[in-house]
């Protein structure tokens, strides 16, 4: 029998046959969107600083809530879903892909009706996030405080 | 003798493809076989208010299309064969409750196409049912939703990955006379060669379509040159080469004769990865463009292949491997033999 009919050894040896990603072009493409998201968050919060009455700490909320509405419109109007096909963790990773997960998951739910459907499945992809993000942040936080009275 | 080898059944009378219908949605009827479906939408949501309702619209049309040509109305069927993607099969469930043709549901996941023909081709053949009629469909967002991610949710698929279609076919089998015979079925076996990855059902339904298509050419004594086309349902473009091979190394080629209706379903420039799946993809490829042009003549033989992808969203976040199956049926023009 030759190479592929090989039950055990099948998954190795498709590997030829399975298109490859383009790791290089993806990180270039994520790293411009998720660039440009980051720049156009930049803009948001001096603008937030210079015409309305936020400094460099509190300007972060209006600028993200901004991020956040915009990312909800795109995907309601189904649009986001294009761009993260094609950045990948350029626009997932930040606070838009955030709102994207959230927002994709009430839509979707819609019509199970706004309790059982939208209000329970709201967090289901977010939810991990928010999980391994506060999970994370105790962990590093009582390893920091451990660190800190170490040092005296 | 009705049984040739150990999974193929050669059907003793003249048994027709007497009509099918099909219909699609916007993606489907853009590509290269769009103008080979009965109807199309220009809207996913196929004028219902979500998509389950929407993918019983595609199903309901699909049969009504299939009746119309014919001249028949729901009472004149005997049985009604039909599967689709959703769990418990609800929308065959539904469409079932308002044609009140009596019902057997079937679940193939993307094979059940072929084995909804190759069971009504069986009643028809041993005379339980006269008229069957056999359906199955899909949607895009309905299967998306179910197997994947919600539809507007940003995460980046891999090219590996298949593209659910959305439309659905229907197919009336009668011993009235058409120019589409179906002559043979091979029932396919559960095949599971230890793929996990549920973005690449392309590599895990080959070996299950390789193993159908042998045992049909083994049980019926040919090769693959018998047939004018070869056809699997949703291999796409990674599995297609990868069943070839395995064909090519059992000592069955299939160059030239082979295609996949996933790849013939879109362009290769339209959005779908590595090609369309879905129990609807191999439905109203074959009801569609395959019929056509077996009655037109312009192929004799051709051996359709469905395979589908046995698993659930639970079992393959429990990093189960997939295990597939492949359903054949022989459909010949009624003039060429």
């Amino acid at each position: 029998m030759g190479q592929l009919n090989n039950k055990t050894n099948y998954k190795k040896n498709i590997k030829p046959y399975q298109l490859k990603p383009n790791y290089l072009m993806n990180c270039i493409k994520a790293f411009l969107v998720g660039g440009f998201i980051c720049l156009l968050g930049e803009a948001l919060q001096n603008f937030y600083i210079r015409f309305f009455d936020f400094t460099e700490k509190t300007a972060g909320a209006p600028t993200q809530g901004t991020l956040i509405i915009l990312s909800c419109l795109l995907t309601g109007i189904g649009v986001y879903d294009k761009i993260g096909q094609f950045a990948g963790a350029g626009s997932l990773i930040p606070v838009t892909g955030f709102a994207n997960s959230i927002t994709s998951a009430a839509l979707e739910h819609k019509s199970e009706g706004i309790v059982l459907g939208i209000a329970t499945n709201l967090f289901k992809l977010a939810g991990a996030v928010i999980v391994f993000g506060v999970v994370s942040a105790a962990v590093l936080g009582i390893i920091r405080l451990f660190i800190m009275n170490l040092l005296g | 003798m009705p049984k040739m080898g150990k999974q193929t059944w050669k059907f003793m009378s003249n048994i027709y493809l007497s009509s099918t219908g099909t219909t699609a949605g916007p993606l489907e009827s853009q590509g290269p076989l769009g103008n080979s479906f009965d109807q199309v939408y220009d809207d996913m949501h196929c004028g219902e208010s979500n998509w389950e309702l929407a993918e019983r619209t595609l199903m309901r049309e699909a049969i009504g299309h299939c009746l119309r040509k014919v001249s028949k109305k729901e009472q004149d069927i005997d049985i009604f064969l039909a599967g689709d993607l959703l769990n418990q099969t609800v929308t065959s469930n539904y469409i079932a409750g308002e044609n009140q043709i009596p019902y057997l549901g079937m679940f193939g996941a993307c094979s059940t196409s072929m084995e909804t023909l190759a069971i009504a081709a069986l009643l028809v053949d041993s005379g339980f049912a006269n008229y069957v009629i056999g359906a199955v469909s899909s949607h895009n967002a309905t299967a998306e939703r179910q197997f994947r991610y919600p539809t507007e949710y940003g995460g980046p698929r891999p090219k590996t990955a298949t593209y659910t279609v959305t439309g659905a076919g229907a197919a009336l089998v009668s011993k009235e006379a058409s120019p589409i015979l179906i002559k043979e079925a091979t029932i396919g076996k559960v095949t599971d060669w230890g793929i996990k990855d549920a973005n690449d059902l392309g590599s895990a339904m080959a070996p299950a379509a390789a193993d159908t298509i042998a045992a049909h050419l083994k049980d019926t004594g040919r090769q693959p040159d018998y047939y004018d086309l070869i056809v699997t349902g949703d291999l796409s473009s990674v599995g297609s080469p990868i069943a070839k091979q395995l064909l090519y190394e059992k000592g069955y080629n299939v160059d030239g004769v082979h295609q996949d209706c996933g790849l013939m379903i879109y362009r290769p420039d339209q959005p779908v990865f590595a090609g369309g799946s879905g129990a609807a993809c191999s439905a109203v490829v074959t009801y569609g463009y395959i019929a056509n042009q077996i009655a037109s003549g312009s192929l004799n033989r051709v051996f359709v292949v469905a395979t589908g992808a046995l698993f659930s969203p639970i079992v393959s976040q429990q990093k189960e491997t997939i295990p597939c199956i492949a359903h054949g049926v022989v459909l010949e023009a009624a003039g060429g033999q």
